[in-house]
């Protein structure tokens, strides 16, 4: 660790670490409620359930990227973070806004009161107390890094990062502007959820996995930052009017269904970027960097993001295929699957990166992280296939032979029984990964003879560490 | 290590201008083909809406693109070769050009308007407006473009503008003959 407001990254790693296990495990709830639906029904209505589920995984997302932000912005503008302090108070208005969010949900209190009390608009729950404590979190971040990196060098990386930082931060904005006309109240909504996740929350993206590529391979900065460039210029060119793929059926003119058509079927093309530059800067590679973990959630990010985002994005983007398929369980497999690939996994990639360092404990056996990759991820890829042929079978049951909702739903118990499965698999292995990059203190798994033997006589080969 | 010169480096203007340009074409691209699969299922609609375009006007306009792409054209040779003033001539009739397309567009857009025809009358205007109205976006963009490469007459730059032009230019020789003349 070069500099010593680094570790402000370590706070925000391990709040976002705890929510990701209070997210995962309320996933696991609500599984079960798929499987027996009066499932605690009295104690956590599934609604409430729901929305823990979503909005802690958004809020440990957030803590996770202003993490990465505080960690990967003094390497890059070399500079000490600006203000410390500004980072604390931060991170303290977080924590408190999302235990209010939870308590007032939990417990119903403030039934009605416009400050207080609960806000039903989906994904943007929180009161209305606290999305102003979320907006002041935002400016002191804001101010925050920007300090930071006007004062120092400027990288593709750190404008491109503070791009999407800055753009994320202000289309949380239109979270206070809820019109009364339902069309809308769906339209500015969009302008939050969808120019988040596919717009800013892309730039972020881009620029983190480029941090990544640049110290886990040693490319050439150069080379790094022309795949940046086109990354985000794709993610813009088809993201922006890719919002058109909300506007179909929430009563905006027809013309929407052909604008988000297309625009938003070049979607994919930042996502298949993303990967290509993962492998390529890996081909192209010229260190062999012992953090092996770091690697594959990098490539595992590229990869499952360009499948969840990308294709399983494309499957129901097409007007003509959405008028089916809207709202089915192929919606809630595009909706996992994406969001582990992009976001979840480029979180575990930075943590799996920095914790080493940020701990003191580099370098060191990262098997353990490793296996919790293929636990997570193959859990979240088998959840992703049983959703989308229990989607298949809804949109044809249901939207296509006109059965009624709740018969089609006993009739997918098969596959919510086995999402509960991969749901085990998924938490068990956020369990062993949170275990992994917090406990170990020394290398669990010893090389055998053939290792040592390269380790001890090839001077270019580095243990995987 | 110096990295192998790759054919990117040889492109004209800059490796982002033709990011912009390929994505442009895919998407009109996209947007003709739309056009084209859904008139296989109104023939005969499609045909009686088109009846309502100026096609002459139309054809007046794709002159005037053309020659407006030629002029810029002539200004990036002229700009390589340190013609400056020239250069700024040349790109600044091709600018003008675009406006007398974008007005004849106008005046094309106000008759549709005049006849109650909007973008929801039949599927054919749908895309007619849709389409010839982002390239219009596009063609006021490109003047601006022009203008602004033509104040700063730096070669690299010129060159991005002009392949920008260009990339109008060829959209509207694609769109031309698709949406108004196709039977």
């Amino acid at each position: 660790m070069k500099y010593q407001t680094q570790k402000i990254a370590l706070a925000y790693f391990v709040v976002a670490m705890a929510l990701f296990a209070v997210q995962v495990s309320l996933g696991l709830v609500l599984g079960w409620i798929y499987v027996d639906g009066n499932f605690l029904s009295e104690i956590l209505p599934f609604n409430i359930g729901r929305m823990l589920h979503t909005n802690s995984l958004i809020v440990w997302l957030l803590l996770g990227f202003f993490g990465a932000a505080y960690y990967l912005l003094p390497e890059e503008s070399e500079r000490e973070i600006y203000s410390p302090t500004l980072a604390w108070i931060q991170l303290a208005i977080f924590v408190l806004g999302t235990a209010g969010v939870v308590v007032t949900y939990f417990f119903n209190l403030f039934e009605g009161n416009f400050l207080l009390g609960k806000q039903g608009r989906e994904f943007l729950e929180q009161p209305l107390w606290v999305k102003v404590g979320i907006v002041v979190a935002a400016l002191i971040f804001l101010f925050n890094v920007s300090m930071t990196v006007l004062a120092g060098r400027k990288t593709a990386i750190t404008n491109i990062l503070l791009l999407g930082l800055w753009g994320l931060a202000l289309l949380f904005l239109f979270a206070f502007y809820n019109p009364s006309n339902l069309a809308l109240d769906k339209m500015y909504w969009w302008y939050v959820v969808h120019l988040w996740v596919e717009g800013t929350w892309e730039l972020i993206m881009a620029s983190i996995l480029a941090f990544l590529m640049l110290k886990l391979t040693g490319v050439d900065r150069e080379v790094v930052e022309k795949w940046l460039y086109v990354i985000v210029a794709a993610a813009l060119f088809s993201g922006i009017l890719g919002t058109g793929h909300h506007y179909y059926w929430i009563g905006t003119p027809g013309y929407w269904q052909w604008i988000g058509s297309i625009f938003s079927s070049l979607e994919v093309v930042p996502f298949f970027a993303m990967m290509a530059f993962a492998f390529v800067m890996v081909w192209k590679g010229r260190r062999d960097h012992p953090n092996k973990a770091a690697l594959l959630w990098s490539l595992g990010c590229a990869t499952l993001a360009f499948f969840g985002a990308g294709v399983w994005g494309f499957l129901h983007t097409l007007h003509g295929v959405n008028f089916y398929t809207h709202g089915t369980q192929i919606t809630a497999a595009h909706g996992h699957l994406a969001f582990f690939g992009a976001y979840v996994s480029l979180n575990l990639a930075i943590i799996s990166y920095a914790m080493p360092i940020l701990k003191g404990r580099d370098p060191y056996n990262q098997v353990l992280n490793m296996a919790s990759f293929w636990l997570m991820s193959g859990g979240m890829v088998f959840m992703t296939f049983t959703l989308t042929f229990a989607g298949t079978v809804q949109t044809h049951l249901q939207r296509v032979m006109g059965e009624a909702y709740m018969d089609v739903q006993d009739q997918l118990w098969i596959f919510f029984a086995m999402r509960f499965g991969s749901g085990v698999a998924v938490v068990l292995g956020a369990v062993l990964f949170i275990y992994a990059v917090l406990v170990p203190r020394r290398e669990i798994i010893e090389p055998g003879p053939l290792e040592q033997d390269r380790i001890a006589h090839d001077p270019d080969h580095m243990a995987a560490e | 290590m110096d990295e192998a010169r790759t054919p990117f480096d040889d492109l004209p203007g800059d490796l982002m201008i033709w990011v912009l340009i390929v994505s442009e074409l895919l998407v009109f691209g996209a947007g003709l083909a739309a056009f084209l699969a859904v008139r296989l299922t109104d023939p005969a609609g499609f045909a009686a809406a088109q009846d309502h375009l100026h096609r002459a006007g139309a054809g007046f306009n794709t002159l005037v693109l053309v020659t407006s792409g030629w002029l810029a054209a002539l200004g990036a040779r002229a700009v390589e070769v340190g013609h400056i003033a020239r250069a700024r001539w040349q790109l600044a009739a091709a600018a003008a050009l675009g406006l007398v397309f974008l007005a004849i567009k106008g005046v094309e857009y106000a008759d549709k308007a005049a006849q109650g025809i909007g973008v929801e009358t039949h599927p054919f205007f749908t895309f007619y407006y849709l389409i010839t109205g982002f390239h219009a976006a596009h063609v006021a963009a490109g003047v601006l473009v022009l203008l602004l490469v033509a104040l700063r007459g730096r070669p690299r730059e010129v060159e991005a503008g002009a392949a920008f032009w260009h990339m109008v230019d060829l959209v509207w020789v694609l769109v031309f003959p698709v949406i108004y003349l196709l039977r």
